[in-house]
């Protein structure tokens, strides 16, 4: 199902890609209609809006992010980028997002994946940032579990690979105004969960193919 | 406003420049029908690809110099914009640096700039240098990060010193109150730069043509000594023949080209050890066939300065 582009969202769209002039390599695959999800590592509030509008206009109008109920659910404004701009699956991560001390987030629940899988349809592609919140941009930390039982729910939904690069220097966490760096957005090869891969072993494996994109050793 | 088309002597500069782009446009067409070999094609697509650029360049840098004083501020000001962003994108900066280098992008720069535009002579002088330069540490020490501390202000104190204050002497060559030359200030600009770039020029055809001794092989091993003794003295020739235009006599000519021929040698040489330095060839990809904005305007940043203050030493009263 395709959406209708809100204005916002071009503006938006057309905002980051100027603050962060990024550069766009496809190097594993060629931009497509056919259903994905895309997912990459997490290190500024820039990333999903400069991801989405690297993606040409067909798609980019049928690809949807995942976020937070928590969070963009929490004010006025944040519902309405999330609700009417972006049109983005919620994903409720359960109580408050205070979980914290490693257990397993209520996150991975079954259910909610499976009501994420059928959200996106037959026609709607995902943007997802499996480290579940923003790192400082030196090293991807652990992947959630997630993109494993999305992918295992939909297996038919190709999983594409992407790294944002030099994002954590034009907005780093906690900071308000950027700075005006350039940028560099790789897609990579598609993966898919293989036979009698555990959990672990394939969100690993994932969590390499968004590492091994990296360009530049980040001082 | 468009006061320069009314200027003779600018249009002939101008004509100039674009008769000579003609010429090379010709003979890169000739040499791609006569070359066949992979490597010599290679050299030659980039000719032709920087070629092209100089086309690009040289309408964008006619449009905003003929619009008059504020398009020749609001050009060099992007260019000054594009090239720091090059080069903090590439030069290894810390978190505690966020809120230092957004002052440089978005206070500093652009108050450079205005001063330029307001004529405030002695506060354009000094922001920088004095003022910029002072505020840079204690920003950064302020967000309390002390590793590598002399070393990031450092970084950030050289790039806007080269991107923005050495390059924003190029347009203040307008304010200049030359007697007998008021209203003709837009020449002075487009010779510098004809000269400036004509020298890099001259300097890579040269070297292409006979270079064999390098200068200094571990900065670039494009620079040697036959591209810069031949680059410079050409440019030198070709400075000292547009007399004519500028406030100059002949013989002032040809010492004011030589300076910013042996200035702009000297600009791309320090811009190749800090590529080196970082382990990248270019500083960036805008320019199709030249690299980074900053790879084109390096030896301009470091001319611009001593010319304008030559200029105003000696011409102004």
């Amino acid at each position: 199902m395709s959406y209708e582009i809100h204005p916002v969202a071009s503006l938006l769209a057309a905002v980051a890609r100027g603050i962060s002039g990024v550069q766009v390599q496809w190097a594993g695959c060629e931009p497509d209609e056919r259903q994905r999800i895309y997912f990459a590592n997490h290190s500024s509030h820039l990333d999903f809006v400069v991801l989405w509008s690297a993606l040409p206009s067909e798609i980019r109008a049928r690809t949807r992010p995942i976020a937070a109920k928590d969070y963009w659910e929490a004010t006025p404004l944040r519902r309405f980028l999330a609700n009417n701009v972006f049109h983005a699956v919620f994903l409720d991560r359960g109580s408050t997002g205070k979980a914290k001390n490693g257990s397993e987030h209520h996150f991975a629940g079954r259910h909610l994946i499976e009501e994420m899988a059928e959200a996106i349809g037959t026609g709607n592609s995902l943007i997802l940032f499996p480290e579940g919140t923003r790192g400082t941009g030196e090293k991807i930390g652990p992947f959630r579990s997630g993109l494993y039982h999305l992918a295992m729910h939909r297996p038919d939904v190709e999983l594409v690979p992407a790294y944002l690069e030099n994002l954590n220097r034009i907005l780093p966490k906690g900071e308000f105004f950027p700075v005006p760096m350039l940028s560099l957005l790789t897609f990579g090869k598609p993966l898919r969960v293989e036979e009698g891969e555990d959990k672990d072993a394939f969100l690993e494996r994932a969590r390499e193919a968004v590492s091994s994109l990296r360009r530049i050793g980040n001082a | 406003m468009f006061e320069a088309i009314h200027d003779a002597k600018f249009v002939w500069l101008y004509g100039g420049v674009l008769v000579l782009l003609l010429i090379s446009t010709l003979i890169g067409k000739i040499l791609k029908s006569r070359h066949r070999s992979d490597a010599s094609r290679t050299t030659i697509d980039n000719l032709n690809a920087r070629i092209r650029a100089w086309w690009k360049m040289s309408a964008i840098f006619a449009a905003a110099v003929v619009s008059g004083r504020i398009g020749s501020l609001i050009l060099f000001g992007i260019i000054s914009f594009l090239a720091m962003r090059e080069y903090m994108t590439l030069v290894p900066t810390r978190r505690g640096d966020h809120r230092t280098l957004f002052w440089s992008f978005f206070v500093i720069m652009p108050l450079q700039y205005y001063l330029v535009g307001i004529q405030w002579y002695v506060l354009f002088a000094i922001m920088i240098p004095v003022l910029a330069c002072i505020f840079i540490p204690p920003s950064i020490a302020l967000a309390g990060d002390t590793e590598h501390f002399l070393e990031r202000a450092s970084k950030i104190q050289f790039g806007i010193m080269v991107c923005v204050y050495s390059l924003s002497h190029a347009p203040a060559l307008l304010l200049l109150k030359i007697p007998g030359f008021e209203g003709h200030d837009a020449r002075l600009l487009l010779y510098l730069v004809i000269v400036d770039q004509m020298s890099d020029v001259l300097q890579y055809v040269w070297g292409k043509l006979i270079g064999k001794n390098k200068i200094a092989w571990r900065v670039s091993p494009n620079k040697t000594w036959e591209g810069f003794v031949g680059g410079v003295i050409s440019a030198t020739v070709l400075g000292t023949a547009l007399w004519w235009a500028t406030p100059f006599t002949p013989i002032q000519s040809a010492g004011m080209s030589l300076m910013i021929c042996i200035l702009g040698f000297n600009g791309g040489l320090v811009m190749s050890a800090i590529k080196r330095d970082i382990g990248i060839k270019d500083f960036g990809v805008v320019i199709e066939g030249h690299g980074g904005i900053l790879d084109r305007i390096d030896s301009l940043c470091f001319a611009a300065p001593i010319f304008f203050h030559l200029v105003r030493y000696y011409f102004v009263p």
